[in-house]
């Protein structure tokens, strides 16, 4: 398909530091759509909570100001604890935390989070239902650092712990409001996070987040996409350029990887069989994966087509580039869903 | 004799003096492209990379794979821009290919790894470089070879539990080709390393692990190439070089600026860095 595409496309990164082509110089480069953002509402939504809740420490490991804690640690210094570079560290004292009583939030990156301190979060946390909650920044391609930094594979390791929440929230508005559900849930939860400058894809007046719940945002009987955390925004602009076309396309976002809604799923799936998910994470293990399990248990035949991460580590690079490589943007994701509603109707779908 | 010595020496620090600046020069072309890029690592860290990569390092830098060369690890992956500077000025890839750095498609990362040619392994998770450095420094031993290991690794890095369980593993196996470089620079991601989890005395701490320590001015030429030379007649014993350096080192306005992990560089400052770093001492 050529021609411009017509609604907004999604920009990113800060304006003063991104220059097209060229690697983000902040660890903390991240979506900022040309709509409305909000700033680090991660941070803001903790503070909120931790004015309610005495119990709420925070913990970070030396990502304090790159994970929106610095908030809570300015507002609350007696409750905040630096544990320096060292996650497994990290997730042990907040385990510890959880065993006295409290609710931790330890904050780092989703890479050293779920890859270096895995045993920690399985063990330390999952395992007895420790109340620890585990915040974690740069997800997927939200940062151009390459293989390092670039969490393609934290859904999948999260998602196959038992007893953890995994949450993918796709703006300002569902972040604000899961860190208000998982304040007050009991048990170990892990959110990847988007921090800095947000933007807002759902509007907070109508918008309601519930652990566990999937919503459908948009209806439509010609094609589903099923999306999560940022990949939502760019979905609804798709869904939104196909209908422009005359393509009618629903939109399910699951923010919640586990517990899995597949009730919402299957209600979905056995009106649109046509199916296109979208994550910001590799195509197996996460969500892609989540829906194919759904729909196998229940012996129910899907046509999908997986959009995300694939089996590689990625380049390098700035944001807007690595989006086109992997073919995430929003232009790729029209391609990809008209595609393959022709290749299916061909089919005779 | 002695003379001849002494002048030999002066004559090595006077050339890697310049080495060094001609190595602050690249990175500074690097960070300008990008706007930032780690400029005070790279600058903070030039001295050594001089004394590594123009004195005491065998290597060939058209056959990097030479299997009895020394081995430079690098753990801090966004210290890379100094590498780079050092595998440029040796001949390993062109001097113009540095104008690509952070550039997409391009295999000078900011986050360096071993997709450019001269790394060994992949650093930038921190906390990865001294394992691989002791298992690099059994197996050359294992295979009877004279290749020593230089690790650099950063003060940030000393918070990493694997840093001290490799430390407990190179004193075990008394791994005296092994060498770590510990940047001192002072700053971390979130403050001074002393705010944020201090890790003093750092000296005492790696004698305590079984290694040879010493700790000297990191941007001091004839000091590190005098701790090298001292470490070289200790046997049996790893051994650990403190390096305490200023991030931004050579060009006054960075050095004297309020900074972390980040120095903040406005646009129209880098024609007054340049012009500081030219006339500043060799
Ligand atoms: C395992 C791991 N945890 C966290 C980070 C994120 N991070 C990148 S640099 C940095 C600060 C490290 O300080 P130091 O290594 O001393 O580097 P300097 O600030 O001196 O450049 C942190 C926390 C990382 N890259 N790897």
């Amino acid at each position: 398909m050529s021609g411009t595409l017509l609604v907004n496309s999604w920009k990113w990164g800060h304006p003063e530091t991104m220059r097209t082509g060229v690697t983000g110089t902040l660890l903390s480069a991240d979506p900022a759509s040309a709509g409305a953002v909000v700033s680090a509402p991660f941070g803001h939504a903790l503070v909120r909570a931790a004015e309610q809740n005495t119990r709420i420490v925070g913990l970070t490991a030396d990502l304090g100001k790159y994970t929106d804690m610095h908030l809570f640690a300015e507002r609350f210094p007696e409750r905040f604890f630096q544990v320096g570079m060292a996650e497994q560290n990290l997730i042990g004292i907040a385990a510890g935390f959880a065993r006295t009583g409290f609710v931790p939030f330890a904050s780092t990156y989703c890479v050293f989070a779920t890859r270096r301190a895995y045993d920690f979060i399985a063990i330390g946390a999952a395992l007895g239902m420790a109340n620890v909650k585990i915040i974690a920044g740069l997800p997927g391609l939200t940062t151009g650092y390459g293989g390092t930094h670039q969490g393609i594979d934290d859904l999948a390791l999260m998602r196959s712990i038992p007893n953890l929440v995994v949450i993918d929230p796709c703006d300002a508005t569902e972040t604000a409001q899961a860190v208000d559900a998982i304040a007050r849930y009991e048990g170990p939860v892990y959110m990847r996070l988007l921090r800095g400058e947000v933007p807002i894809v759902l509007d907070p007046n109508t918008y309601s987040f519930e652990i566990g719940k999937a919503k459908l945002l948009r209806d439509g009987a010609d094609l589903a996409f099923i999306s999560t955390g940022l990949m939502t925004g760019r979905v609804l602009e798709a869904a939104a350029y196909l209908a422009g076309e005359g393509i009618q396309a629903s939109v399910l976002h699951i923010s919640t990887l586990k517990p899995f809604d597949v009730s919402a799923v299957l209600s979905l799936v056995s009106r649109v069989r046509i199916v296109v998910t979208a994550e910001n994470h590799a195509v197996s293990g996460g969500l892609a994966s989540a829906v194919a399990d759904a729909v196998t248990d229940a012996g129910v035949g899907i046509r999908l087509k997986r959009i995300g991460v694939p089996d590689c580590f990625c380049e390098s690079g700035s944001l807007p580039y690595l989006a086109k490589r992997y073919r995430m943007d929003t232009e790729s994701i029209i391609e990809t869903a008209i595609e393959h509603l022709e290749l299916q109707l061909g089919l005779g779908y | 004799m002695t003379c001849v010595a002494e002048r030999s020496q002066e004559q090595a620090v006077v050339d890697l003096k310049a080495r060094a600046k001609s190595l602050r020069r690249h990175v500074l072309r690097m960070a300008e492209v990008v706007g930032q890029g780690y400029a005070g690592q790279g600058l903070g860290i030039a001295d050594l990379l001089a004394v590594l990569y123009f004195h005491e390092m065998r290597y060939d830098a058209v056959r990097l794979d030479w299997p009895d060369r020394d081995r430079f690890v690098l753990s801090i992956g966004h210290y890379s821009i100094g590498l780079y500077a050092a595998l440029a000025e040796a001949g390993v890839f062109p001097i113009e290919e540095l104008d690509t750095y952070g550039m997409d498609g391009s295999r000078l990362e900011m986050s360096g790894s071993e997709a450019t040619p001269g790394f060994e392994m992949t650093g930038g998770s921190l906390g990865h470089g001294l394992s691989q450095a002791v298992g690099m420094a059994l197996g050359v031993r294992l295979d009877g070879r004279e290749s020593r290991v230089f690790n650099l690794l950063s003060d940030g890095e000393l918070q990493e539990g694997s840093t001290w369980e490799a430390a407990m593993a190179g004193a075990h196996y008394r791994l005296d080709n092994l060498f770590a470089f510990i940047d001192c620079n002072g700053q971390q991601a979130d403050g001074p390393p002393y705010k944020i989890m201090n890790s003093e005395p750092v000296q005492e701490k790696w004698a305590a692990f079984g290694w040879h320590t010493q700790r000297v001015d990191g941007n001091d030429i004839s000091a590190i190439l005098s701790a090298i030379d001292l470490a070289l007649e200790v046997h049996d014993q790893p051994h650990a070089i403190i390096l305490d350096t200023m991030m931004g080192r050579g060009v006054p306005l960075f050095e004297q600026r309020e900074k972390n992990h980040f120095i903040r560089i406005e646009p129209n400052e880098w024609h007054i860095a340049r012009e500081q770093l030219e006339v500043g001492t060799p």
